[in-house]
């Protein structure tokens, strides 16, 4: 065989590799994504509408669209709708406890302890690393230029 | 004594070429509503087939997978010689707990979804250098314990990349013999490492079709053998974007194998119809399509001589999250009808 | 603003925060932990320099519900506690403003683990 450098063959390959149809991709992740949010409005109208205070307003929304991710994870929905929703279902909060259902329910012939809880966080624990991390940098930033 | 069966820089040729007494595919329910479903002795419904783990049920699937072409080759296990398998799992666990109850010696292989070219050559040096007169050549791959290994847990909510591919839930077995009336393995090409810089393990088929493609050369420039000789050349699980790359390079090195070339990952699934995006790939694609489909046609003679190459992505979980290239492998075994 | 109004924002901010995520999936490769990380971050760090703030009063749950508003509740924590116990609260008011969602994702996700059984695509 002809040599070929490696920044050829990746060309090559970029050349034939098939063209996604980006635009449908896109108006799935909207539509998609925006409904889910719509869901999280009206619950979080609905706390509204109790007289709750704004921040329980919000931890309660959080608390039941969380509920609703991992419930449509567990009942095998949520991936069948992620294939045609991608970064719609995946940003959403909702993905986050998807990211966090799949890996627990599926490691738990490894044990309750190593496996479900173990690999629980294997996608969603950077997610609290990097938020919680941030924020308490945020947090010191704003104390010094308060 | 010097190698008298070797035919240019990386062939050998049989010089009594050992027969495929028999064969057998079980493969799961994605395949058995492919086209090929008539050609699997056995298609599965339940991908855990009463099993309490995924890994376990690729064992029983590779298991029963060798008791059937065993069974076909009606010849008690106690007969088999050697055991030469391996499959995708770490340490080949599928393979190592598969065995265990069989009693027969045992090599245990990793090639990837090379295995299946890679035992079969193996087996038919065995049988040809007069070590054995029945050795069992397997493979197994099972779509939920590989995409838990390499990829995704099940009921995560990932998008498959456009260049994705399937693995196939399947296992082949192959029962190799000194005594029988064909079909004939006649010539092993065994092919090197390759590697041409591709990183994303989502795009198998591009990172394998310079390996395919430069054993297929290979097999061509020792055996001097022309397109012409060939009913088929199949590689084992390139897809749809590793094929048209392989052609490519190909012919560029001067190779057209025209409507002859084509790919076990294209034949197992109605690529449209089944959303395979590139198509199938996993041990078990090109050992289901071997031990069904492509051995019926050479046994009724609707290909003579074909050259099955299959091909092995040799990655790791852990070398793809080091951002490391894959490094890839293809064997080519021939596979002909009757001695000429 | 209208109540109806209040949905139709929700639908599109919620909807291009998502588009944002699947352009970056699309042209860079990113694996969707990756676009989490780095929405959540981007959350935090739009909050602290003042631009998440009027997105979630335009939006509503449109920005908060998408995992950059889970940012927004810590960013936003911090900076409350940060007023009321100093440099303790950068420590404190992240994880506090964000507890109930944080307790809601482990209990609901150990129990869907338990409860139910992955299946085969």
């Amino acid at each position: 065989m002809k040599k070929y450098t490696k920044k050829e063959y990746g060309k090559m390959v970029e050349r034939s590799a098939p063209k996604t149809s980006m635009f449908q991709n896109l108006l799935w992740a909207f539509f998609i994504g925006g409904a889910i949010c719509v869901v999280g409005q009206l619950i979080s109208q609905y706390f509204r509408n109790r007289g709750w205070s704004i921040e329980n307003v919000a931890s309660g929304t959080s608390i039941i669209m969380v509920f609703l991710g991992a419930l449509f994870t567990g009942l095998g929905l949520y991936d069948k709708l992620a294939k045609f929703a991608g970064a719609g279902t995946i940003v959403p909060i909702t993905g986050f406890a998807n990211a966090i259902v799949s890996p627990a329910m599926e490691f738990k012939r490894e044990g309750y302890i190593l496996g479900v809880a173990g690999k629980m966080f294997v996608v969603a624990g950077p997610v609290l690393v990097y938020g919680i991390t941030t924020s308490v940098i945020a947090g010191v930033i704003y104390y010094l230029i308060r | 004594m010097s190698a008298t069966k070797r035919l240019g820089a990386q062939t050998i040729k049989m010089q009594y070429p050992p027969t495929i007494i028999a064969s057998a595919t079980i493969v799961g329910e994605k395949e058995g509503k492919g086209p090929l479903e008539n050609t699997f002795d056995k298609v599965l419904d339940d991908a855990l087939w009463g099993e309490s783990s995924f890994e376990k049920a690729e064992s029983k699937l590779m298991r029963e997978t060798i008791m059937l072409a065993v069974e076909k080759a009606e010849q008690p296990m106690s007969n088999m010689h050697y055991i030469l398998a391996g499959d995708l799992l770490s340490q080949c666990i599928g393979t190592n707990f598969a065995v265990r109850e069989l009693e027969v010696p045992f090599f245990g292989l990793y090639g990837a979804c090379s295995t299946m070219a890679e035992s079969l050559s193996l087996a038919t040096i065995l049988v040809d250098g007069g070590f054995a007169d029945y050795v069992v050549a397997a493979t197994s791959s099972h779509f939920c314990s590989a995409e838990r290994q390499f990829r995704f847990p099940l009921a995560y909510g990932g998008q498959r990349t456009p260049t994705a591919q399937w693995t196939v839930t399947g296992a082949g077995a192959i029962v190799v013999s000194s005594n029988g009336n064909g079909p004939f393995i006649t010539h092993i090409t065994t092919g090197k490492i390759i590697d041409l810089g591709i990183k994303d393990a989502n795009n198998m088929g591009a990172a394998m079709a310079p390996a395919a493609a430069d054993t297929i050369l290979q097999h061509f420039s020792d055996t001097g053998k022309t397109v012409n000789d060939y009913d088929l050349v199949v590689t084992g699980d390139l897809g749809k974007l590793g094929l048209a790359l392989t052609d490519q390079i190909l012919k560029e090195n001067n190779l057209d194998l025209q409507d002859k070339l084509n790919d076990c990952g294209l034949l197992i699934y109605d690529i449209e119809a089944q959303d395979m995006h590139m198509g199938g790939s996993g041990c078990g694609c090109s050992a289901s399509v071997l031990c069904g489909h492509l051995l019926k046609e050479i046994k009724i003679g609707n290909m003579k001589r074909i050259l099955f190459v299959a091909t092995g992505a040799l990655m790791s979980p852990t070398s793809t999250q080091q951002n490391e290239s894959i490094p890839c492998i293809a064997h080519a075994v021939t596979i002909e009808k009757e001695l000429r | 603003m209208t109540n109806l109004m209040t949905y139709f924002n929700a639908f599109w901010v919620g909807g291009i925060i998502c588009v944002i995520g699947q352009i970056l999936i699309d042209k860079t490769k990113m694996t969707p932990a990756r676009i989490l990380v780095l929405f959540v971050t981007m959350g935090v760090v739009l909050t602290l320099i003042g631009v998440y703030e009027p997105l979630v009063n335009l939006g509503g749950a449109g920005a908060t519900v998408p995992i950059t508003g889970f940012g927004y509740a810590l960013a936003k924590g911090a900076q409350k506690a940060v007023q009321t116990y100093g440099l303790l609260g950068a420590f404190t008011g992240g994880v506090t403003a964000t507890a109930g969602g944080i307790a809601a994702v482990i209990l609901f996700g150990y129990l869907a683990a338990v409860a139910f059984n992955p299946k085969e695509k």
